[in-house]
């Protein structure tokens, strides 16, 4: 399924594809918090971690509806999903989850430490920031995967996924911003635990979901 | 070499049924033409023999019981093509997702050679989206090309190509039914395949 996930990359890359627009919404988000809370550095420190996540978060909801409606545009969700057993699909749906992951969130894993100085966070807390993002966000993209599938008949389904996937990466936001706040501590590790299970098991039943979608879909 | 059989096929779409009682059998060698008037169910008779929507009643296959999305080549009247990827590039996605497939039957066309057999190698290296219409749905026909599977499924395949573009389509056609290869396809006109079956769709009463 490499093949899905090599294309769905290049186009996310050229022009107009929208792989730099989660960033820009991210840098966005980061950017106005300080003037919306004021100049109280210790308040923002304070802040930092969970603002960041949530930036993140937001950003990576994004592109979500997008991952199948293209396909779906231009006909090749048809040659797709009849070409494929029921177990190649989910293999489509996570390639494409990851696809998404790579274009959308993964420059936001890389830039969360440099955006924390935005918004004060010190480098240890930027740093686990990061790593909690990097392990979490998988999660976001692979349960997306099952929104944008149930979604794709619909011509504005791109609220509708959001609404849809925001419950179930809820548990990822608090452990990811609680290992956050624990870095560098013995409180780092049961939510980082935590936080790689939930991406474990959503990665499992999103595409598994999503391939049941858009079998029984159309 | 396979056989498509429907028997006793009805469709469906939105709650309506659109035809019902149908059966042939389609051998190696054999196309069909599916004529009728707009919406009596003609895309709906191919999708459901690619497999994309389930029978209303009755059935459709072929003898071996292999999965029909492994055996078809499904081309709708969409293209199935990213309009910012170069044709090339297109067609190498292809290539490799079609080689994907759980039972293959044998190999095909490169790139290369897919984008000769309708007259377009000189646009590899262009955006799929700055072609014309037609060149368009040549591209997108020679993805029939790219892996061997016997049977073809058209949606108004030679909607917008030219008269020297559908002749040699036509001979496109002839050269896989020679070899064995069945095709069903939904037209307006007609092919221009001599021995071409035709099936007709009548409103139902």
């Amino acid at each position: 399924m490499s093949a899905i996930y090599f294309r769905d990359l290049l186009i996310a890359l050229r022009a107009g594809g929208g792989a730099l627009t989660g960033l820009l919404f991210f840098l966005a988000v980061i950017a106005v918090m300080p003037f919306a809370l004021g100049p109280d550095m210790a308040l923002l420190g304070r802040l930092g971690p969970a603002i960041l996540w949530i930036g993140a978060l937001l950003a990576g909801l994004l592109g979500l509806d997008r991952i199948f409606a293209g396909d779906r545009e231009d006909g090749s969700l048809d040659a797709i999903v009849g070409g494929s057993d029921f177990l190649s699909l989910v293999l489509t749906a996570l390639a494409k989850g990851l696809a998404h992951w790579t274009a959308s969130l993964l420059p936001i894993v890389i830039a969360a430490p440099v955006f924390g100085v935005l918004v004060n966070t010190d480098w240890t807390a930027s740093l686990a920031v990061a790593l909690t993002l990097l392990v979490g966000t998988p999660a976001l993209s692979l349960v997306g995967v099952a929104g944008a599938a149930v979604a794709v008949a619909l011509p504005r389904g791109g609220v509708l996924v959001s609404v849809l996937i925001l419950p179930f990466v809820i548990p990822t936001l608090i452990f990811g911003v609680s290992a956050a706040y624990g870095a560098g501590t013995d409180a780092f590790w049961p939510p980082f635990l935590l936080l790689c299970a939930s991406t474990l098991f959503l990665g499992v039943v999103g595409p598994v979901a999503a391939a049941l979608a858009l079998r029984e879909g159309d | 070499m396979v056989e498509l059989v429907a028997d006793g096929l009805a469709g469906a779409r939105g709650g309506q049924t659109l035809f019902e009682g149908l059966s042939f059998t389609l051998r190696p060698g054999e196309a069909m033409e599916v004529v009728g008037p707009n919406g009596v169910g003609k895309t709906t008779l191919l999708r459901i023999a690619a497999g994309l929507l389930a029978p209303f009643e009755g059935r459709i296959g072929v003898e071996n019981g292999l999965r029909l999305g492994d055996i078809s080549h499904f081309v709708s009247s969409l293209n199935g093509m990213k309009s910012t990827l170069t044709v090339a590039e297109n067609l190498r996605f292809w290539k490799r997702f079609q080689a994907g497939a759980t039972e293959r039957i044998g190999e095909g066309a490169s790139v290369e050679e897919a984008l000769e057999a309708v007259g377009l190698e000189a646009t590899a290296p262009l955006p799929f989206g700055v072609l014309s219409t037609g060149q368009k749905r040549r591209v997108a026909l020679s993805r029939l090309l790219l892996e061997y599977r016997p049977l073809w499924i058209l949606d108004e395949p030679v909607l917008g190509l030219d008269a020297a573009a559908e002749q040699s389509f036509s001979g496109l056609i002839a050269r896989h039914m020679a070899h064995g290869g069945l095709a069903l396809a939904a037209v307006h006109g007609s092919l221009g395949i001599s021995g071409a079956r035709t099936l007709r769709l009548g409103a139902l009463s």
